[in-house]
């Protein structure tokens, strides 16, 4: 009983980053831009988390630092392929790169220091139902804030006059803007609100999974956060589950490891990424009959006057 | 007033020309800043980076050999990218090539084996880099999934396979545990050009490789199909032109040239086959690639001046102690730069004054 109590707590503990970088990138691809840079912006947000955290002391500051770093390194995304309309792909892997040198640079003086991890919820009576009571009343911040975010980003999108904005936009943006909306502004807010989730979710390692900054700690979270997107079918609510599945995937293969199943470690390691391609590839095929991607997916556009 | 941007009748060939060079002016301006934020002065270590590296013999073979790698995964992505498939898997296939080329290596070790092995490992390579690039690209063109996921999940695949092997099967008994191959005989190794040098015939290998691209794409239809898909592709279905077959053909190339380059590192530079045998060359390449305007010659001296800020990082490093992230930063933001001056090719800023209408034709 206790096994599985922790085996669900980690699979949590495991999608939470998945599902906060997930839920600001379905936002983004929901105005029609593909910002491929979701790791790079995790990977700085990762090392400005840590650093703010690690100065102050605070998990809550470090937390508010990735975000700012985050949407940051959004801007330059937002400047170059909204701005300057240049291709949303080339300018995503430029972010990335960047990214990657800049957390670099950021993190080495931190790399070795340890920061006490973000606190969980402890509610006398309720957290110590056997089973559920940690799972329910036992977790860190991020585990709720990431929920609250998903279920903020499904009422936003689906019940309100600005989702319904920012849809038409990712559908048709030419008819989005004949009707008078600012396509390209909208768009700039769907590319923050994108980069401030992708900078939380990578404070979310160092401050909450792991109490200490590693260079190239995300290990490719971004880009299966960018994957839960399209498995999602762009609707939040699968997206909910297809991060739970990916962070038990994680796990299991961390636990197989655990009980010398003789299977080589690296080969379980390769199982998130194997997992990655293999869920592409049957959603890809079961969706033949036609695309559920928003019409207007990484197209540049750039107003008539 | 505001910035806006309007399209130009036809694309500016002035700006395509000069486009890079502005964009590493840029790229030069903002390492200074970079250099003064880090404490350190900012003429000493852009002499570091950029004259110091090729103000000596040794360093000047080591910037063609770094190039090697650069300008053959560069070339393969050209194709790729001309043609609009997202390869950006290259470092994964880079692996894979290594892996297949150290395969015959590991095998014959310690036989007799003739001079039938090094040209042996360059042809396995190049057949696993093209097999698992193919991976991808059937995937994108059988159903569909993206080739940009999927190549770059397969790159941490490739990572985690060498990593097994020479922790495991391949790892040398002699080697104090460290997770390594045994170092290759010679008849696995690539000839040096120049006697106790460093450059060795992988450099020739990557010429060739250029001029090749550099006829594929002027002189034959193949080339002139490439071309058309990427840029018009609606021209393209009109023209009877497979689509479909043209991301498997260059998926194949550009992971052909990407192993080629793998095994071309392990048995020459490198010597034998270890974890972190790339600081990066797919991704760069990815760099080299678009700095090179996608043209063979210009991937050339993109791959040439991308080798010199690694070396130039390198000595930066050891003479002022500049920390090796900063190259990785010189190079992502060269690509913005790169990226961002590639958009004045096709469109011109304009101030609009949103009072006073404004209404000259366009021009």
């Amino acid at each position: 009983m206790e096994l599985v109590e922790a085996i669900i707590l980690s699979v949590l503990a495991a999608s939470t980053p998945l599902l906060i970088a997930a839920t600001g990138e379905l936002v983004t691809e929901r105005s029609g831009v593909l910002n491929l840079g979701v790791e790079g912006m995790m990977i700085v947000g990762a090392a400005c988390g840590f650093a703010g955290a690690w100065l102050t002391g605070s998990i809550f500051i470090g937390a508010l630092f990735g975000i700012v770093a985050g949407t940051m390194m959004s801007l330059i995304f937002a400047l170059m392929a909204l701005g300057l309309a240049v291709n949303q792909v080339a300018t995503g892997l430029a972010l990335t790169i960047l990214g990657v040198g800049l957390s670099g640079l950021i993190g080495a003086g931190f790399v070795g220091e340890r920061i006490t991890p973000a606190v969980h919820l402890f509610i006398p009576g309720l957290t110590d139902i056997p089973l559920v009571g940690r799972v329910l009343f036992g977790e860190d911040g991020f585990v709720y804030v990431s929920i609250a975010l998903v279920l903020g980003v499904w009422w936003f999108l689906y019940r309100t006059r600005a989702g319904l904005i920012l849809r038409a936009c990712g559908d048709n943006h030419v008819s989005a803007h004949a009707l008078g909306y600012p396509v390209l502004r909208i768009r700039t807010f769907a590319v923050m609100f994108g980069g401030a989730c992708a900078g939380l979710a990578g404070a979310y390692l160092p401050l909450a999974y792991t109490p200490f900054f590693i260079p190239g700690m995300t290990a490719g979270r971004g880009w299966i956060a960018l994957a839960l997107v399209v498995f999602s079918s762009w609707r939040p609510g699968r997206l909910v589950v297809g991060a739970y599945l990916f962070g038990a995937v994680t796990i299991l293969q961390l636990h197989a490891q655990g009980w010398g199943v003789g299977i080589p470690s690296q080969f379980m390691s390769a199982l998130p990424y194997l997992a990655t391609i293999i869920v592409l590839v049957l959603l890809s095929r079961a969706r033949s009959g036609g695309s559920t991607a928003p019409a207007a997916l990484g197209t540049v556009f750039v107003p008539d006057r | 007033m505001q910035l806006v941007l309007e399209k130009r009748a036809e694309r500016s060939g002035t700006i395509a020309l000069v486009s890079p060079l502005i964009a590493i002016g840029l790229t030069i301006l903002t390492m200074v800043i970079l250099f003064a934020i880090l404490g350190k002065n900012p003429l000493l270590a852009l002499h570091a980076y950029f004259i110091a590296p090729l103000t000596d013999g040794y360093s000047l073979q080591e910037i063609a050999v770094k190039a090697t790698p650069l300008v053959m995964i560069a070339i393969g992505l050209s194709l790729c990218y001309l043609a609009n498939a997202w390869n950006i898997g290259a470092e994964g296939q880079f692996l894979i090539g290594a892996v297949a080329g150290s395969w015959i290596a590991v095998r014959t070790q310690g036989t007799d084996a003739g001079a039938w092995v090094l040209p042996a490992m360059l042809v396995l390579a190049a057949a696993a880099g093209a097999l698992y690039a193919l991976i991808p690209a059937i995937c994108k063109v059988k159903f569909g999934a993206s080739e940009i996921l999927t190549s770059l999940m397969l790159v941490y695949v490739a990572d985690l396979f060498l990593d097994y092997l020479v922790r495991g099967p391949w790892r040398d008994p002699h080697g104090f545990n460290f997770p390594t191959t045994a170092e290759f005989d010679p008849v696995a190794t690539v000839p040096l050009l120049i006697e106790g040098g460093r450059l060795h015939l992988g450099s020739i290998i990557a010429l060739l490789v250029v001029a090749a691209a550099a006829i594929l794409l002027a002189r034959t239809i193949k080339g002139f199909e490439i071309r058309v898909v990427g840029a018009a592709p609606r021209a393209a279905r009109f023209g009877g032109f497979n689509a479909n077959q043209l991301v498997i053909l260059t998926f194949a190339v550009s992971g052909a040239l990407a192993g080629l380059a793998g095994v071309i590192e392990v048995a020459g530079p490198v010597g034998h086959l270890q974890p972190g045998i790339s600081p990066g060359y797919g991704f760069t390449a990815i760099i080299v690639a678009f700095l090179g305007r996608l043209n063979p010659l210009g991937i050339l001296i993109a791959g040439l001046f991308l080798a010199l800020t690694f070396i130039g990082g390198e000595q930066a490093q050891i003479a002022m102690k500049i920390p090796l992230d900063v190259t990785k930063v010189f190079q992502g933001i060269l690509l913005f730069y790169v990226l961002a001056c590639d958009s004045l090719i096709l469109y011109r800023f304009k101030l609009v004054f949103p009072n006073r209408q404004v209404t000259r034709g366009a021009g």
